[in-house]
């Protein structure tokens, strides 16, 4: 399933990384810490965090995740949106809190 | 120029976690025992009580910086530092507006009371103080150094409300006075693993939340004499300033 889809189906927002949606996620990753998801995420997942911090990006584009989905609507900071934009990873935001995010996104990917 | 020696990170009673000996006349008795010139007051997201210590210690020759370690919303610690009354005023206000109602439980988290010179309770903090405000790292870097104060990541080499802990690296740009290690560590051997830092100036601070911890970590300062704005060249090194 592509990011677009993903996007489509749990009605999330796109906040940045537009151009970056044709990707095949290939499962999530649940974490909010940085280096937790720099040792364990695989390549292609899509991850939840309530982090916004700018780091994230570098994050995503070192593990080569399909986006990142910030949870509880929190906004994220400017430079993470801007560099999210320069290295086409998208950044999505979810009303719902982790618990209930990844929920949907597991019956997606997995059920 | 000559040397001062100067421990900048203290935390008073007024910290949920510092002892109830942490008292102002306390804390500057045992800084100069130990021989400090300079301290900073550093409590958990609260200026309360800095104010007293400076004043206090004035007296005895001793110079503090009045701030705060603020626990940002990424759980960062980080150190602040203003120069005058009106500043740390507003910023009392900013931590005020920005850290959550939620109530200190003394049973669970300490006490959180300030004092005055004799020792009477005269204040007690509801909210929990070791929370997170909602302020990001850079928003807090901004607000500091727009207003002239210095500021400083804590305890970089802990795996816990660190930098490295909370952001898994060194976030771009960041423009920070200095950075902080505890005494667990120390500036050359943080260097040493971390080459990435060696643009930025290392301080080493005891993180004090008893009487006698007070010194045990410190850095020598050579400056002019002991001011804000010396303190501010010296972490720069320039004008000759530096820490040896």
């Amino acid at each position: 399933m592509k990011t677009s889809e993903i996007v489509n189906r749990l009605n999330l927002d796109i906040i940045a990384g537009g151009n970056g949606m044709q990707r095949d996620v290939t499962g999530g990753y649940v974490s909010d810490l940085l280096s937790d998801v720099i040792g364990h995420a695989a390549e292609g997942n899509i991850w939840i965090t309530l982090q916004t911090h700018q780091n994230i990006v570098a994050v995503a584009s070192l593990k080569e995740l399909s986006g990142i989905i910030i949870v509880k609507g929190s906004t994220p900071d400017a430079d993470t949106i801007k560099r999210c934009n320069e290295e086409n990873i998208p950044l999505l935001l979810t009303d719902f809190d982790t618990f209930r995010i990844t929920g949907e996104l597991y019956n997606l990917l997995l059920k | 120029m000559k040397l001062f020696r100067a421990d900048l990170h203290i935390h008073t009673l007024l910290s949920p976690c510092g002892e109830l000996s942490m008292s102002p006349v306390n804390i500057i008795n045992m800084a100069i025992r130990k021989k400090l010139d300079i301290i900073g007051i550093s409590d958990h997201n609260t200026t309360r009580q800095s104010s007293l210590v400076r004043m206090l210690a004035e007296k005895k020759g001793l110079f503090v910086l009045r701030g705060a370690e603020i626990t940002t919303r990424e759980e960062v610690h980080c150190l602040a530092f203003f120069e005058d009354n009106d500043t740390i005023l507003r910023f009392q206000e900013l931590l005020d507006e920005h850290l959550p109602n939620i109530p200190n439980n003394p049973l669970l988290f300490g006490d959180q009371i300030a004092v005055d010179e004799n020792e009477n309770i005269i204040y007690t903090e509801k909210k929990l103080l070791t929370n997170a405000v909602n302020l990001s790292l850079e928003e807090l870097e901004a607000w500091v150094h727009g207003n002239e104060g210095i500021f400083i990541p804590a305890h970089i080499d802990r795996m816990k409300n660190s930098l490295f802990s909370q952001l898994g690296f060194l976030p771009e740009n960041l423009k920070a006075d200095a950075l902080e290690v505890s005494k667990k560590s120390s500036p050359d051997l943080f260097m040493k693993s971390h080459p990435e830092v060696s643009n930025y100036t290392l301080i080493i601070n005891s993180d004090s939340h008893f009487p006698e911890s007070i010194g045990t970590a410190y850095n020598n300062f050579l400056m002019e004499k002991a001011t804000f704005k010396e303190i501010q060249m010296a972490l720069a090194c320039i004008n000759g300033r530096k820490i040896c």
